[in-house]
């Protein structure tokens, strides 16, 4: 509860420019299919992380990092889905914009940013390279768990992360999310043969 | 021990493999430079800056992009800039459409119903584009920063820049912060660092060879919101050209030599 004070305190501190930004998008965008203005309205977490220049004061980010953990909720039982959907929502990189037909499921795009399965040399290296993810891990419950809420809310982790929290925006479903844990650590997958 | 030399080996085949691609992306960039129609789209453009068009039935050549009625040699690279008779920074395609409504007459509907293209039937302000920033080739690119508009124009390209929203909560430095990334096999410039932005506004507007079409920077900026998951940008909006003048600023001094051919 202090905390909370403490990092409204720091947010009604800084000088008001998001605040003047967003006025200024609200005016210069126009909402396209299914991308409606509420998009560009930012959230508390998105002002801190552009506030901060993403370097929140670490004892803030720890409590909005608890305050994002909230938005997942685990499904019952095991996390590992079938990992070759995975791999294919892994490689998709559909959804959310406003050329995608809404309705349709969306992708993972998580190529684009990381490596995977070593037969796809075509890899973004924005995140960490997942190779043999499991094998170096396992796939206990635990890890299970952390890897699910990752990519539920990648932020309940590390409070500015560049990861999209694709759970928590409605990207993935949890069926989704289930299949890519299966992707990074059944032992069948391609990641950690 | 067998299992290290295998894995061992196997990885630097990885390695190997990854330095192939990259070098076959660099041959098939310098190929699609050498076949590139760019000069096709310069040559319409000029022909379309010199048609008389609009209720005024007045070409665009006493259109003036900052040095003047009809001078062109080098205006491309002054912009974007503060116009005192618009009171407003404008790009290039900004004050196109401004050209447009002024000099030929045309509504803003009219000059803003087709603002981008596709393969078949590109938009008159991607072949003005190209006619015009070809005539700046060779010429340091330096956009206006001392008026005051322009100050504040580039302040607000830098906040927009680092400015995070959308439902994936990106901002442009989300791809383009960080030295040595890319999205696939795309190298990612950080567009706030001078070395990385040069080449880049040294080359817009520019063909790009995987759709086969000429895409302007007002283009370039709209298609990276559309991979934001935002809302779409207005048109010559202030935002846009904000942006534009924050990358403009941030590549100055690098000579122009466009219009490029992209991937």
């Amino acid at each position: 509860m202090r905390l909370a004070f403490l990092a409204l305190f720091l947010l009604a501190a800084q000088p008001a420019w998001s605040e003047d930004v967003e006025k200024i998008l609200l005016r210069d965008f126009k909402p396209r299919g299914q991308a409606t203005m509420d998009r560009v309205l930012q959230d508390g977490l998105q002002r801190l992380c552009t506030e901060t220049d993403n370097n929140p004061p670490a004892e803030v980010a720890k409590a909005l990092e608890a305050d994002q953990m909230k938005s997942i909720s685990f499904p019952p039982g095991a996390l590992i889905g079938d990992w070759q959907r995975g791999e294919k929502i892994a490689q998709g990189g559909r959804g959310l914009t406003w050329s995608d037909r809404p309705g349709t499921p969306a992708d993972g795009s998580c190529y684009n940013c990381h490596q995977l399965s070593p037969a796809e040399m075509s890899y973004g290296t924005l995140g960490p390279s997942l190779l043999g993810f499991g094998k170096a891990r396992g796939n206990g419950p635990d890890v299970q768990r952390y890897v699910y809420g990752k990519i539920f809310n990648a932020k309940a982790y590390n409070l500015c992360s560049q990861m999209p929290r694709l759970g928590h925006s409605g990207t993935l479903s949890p069926e989704q999310i289930r299949d890519l844990v299966g992707l990074l650590l059944d032992p069948a997958s391609p990641v950690n043969r | 021990m067998r299992l290290l030399a295998i894995l061992a080996a196997s990885l630097l085949a990885c390695s190997v493999a990854a330095q192939d691609a990259k070098k076959e992306i660099q041959r098939y960039q310098q190929m699609i430079g050498e076949g590139s129609p760019v000069e096709l789209f310069e040559l319409e453009g000029e022909a379309l800056w010199k048609k008389p068009q609009g209720p005024k039935q007045a070409s665009l050549e006493k259109c003036d992009l900052g040095l003047g009625p009809g001078v062109l040699k080098g205006a491309y690279a002054r912009l974007p800039r503060y116009f005192k008779d618009a009171d407003q920074v404008m790009d290039l395609e900004t004050r196109l459409v401004h050209c447009m409504q002024t000099v030929q007459g045309r509504s803003a509907e009219d000059a803003l119903q087709r603002v981008f293209g596709n393969e078949d039937r590109p938009s008159e302000l991607e072949y003005l584009s190209a006619y015009v920033a070809g005539q700046s080739r060779g010429v340091p690119m330096s956009p206006g920063t001392s008026q005051p508009k322009e100050k504040q124009a580039l302040e607000l390209g830098r906040m927009l820049f680092f400015h995070r929203a959308g439902p994936w909560d990106f901002s442009c430095a989300s791809c383009h912060g960080e030295e040595n990334k890319r999205i696939r096999m795309q190298d990612l410039p950080v567009l706030a660092n001078p070395r990385d932005a040069r080449p880049v506004v040294a080359t817009w507007p520019a063909y790009r060879v995987s759709n086969s079409q000429f895409k302007t920077m007002q283009w370039r900026l709209n298609d990276c919101y559309r991979q934001m998951r935002m809302p779409e940008p207005i048109f010559a909006s202030e935002t846009t050209v904000a942006l534009n003048l924050f990358l403009t600023a941030t590549g100055k001094g690098e000579p122009y030599r466009g219009p490029g051919t992209k991937r």
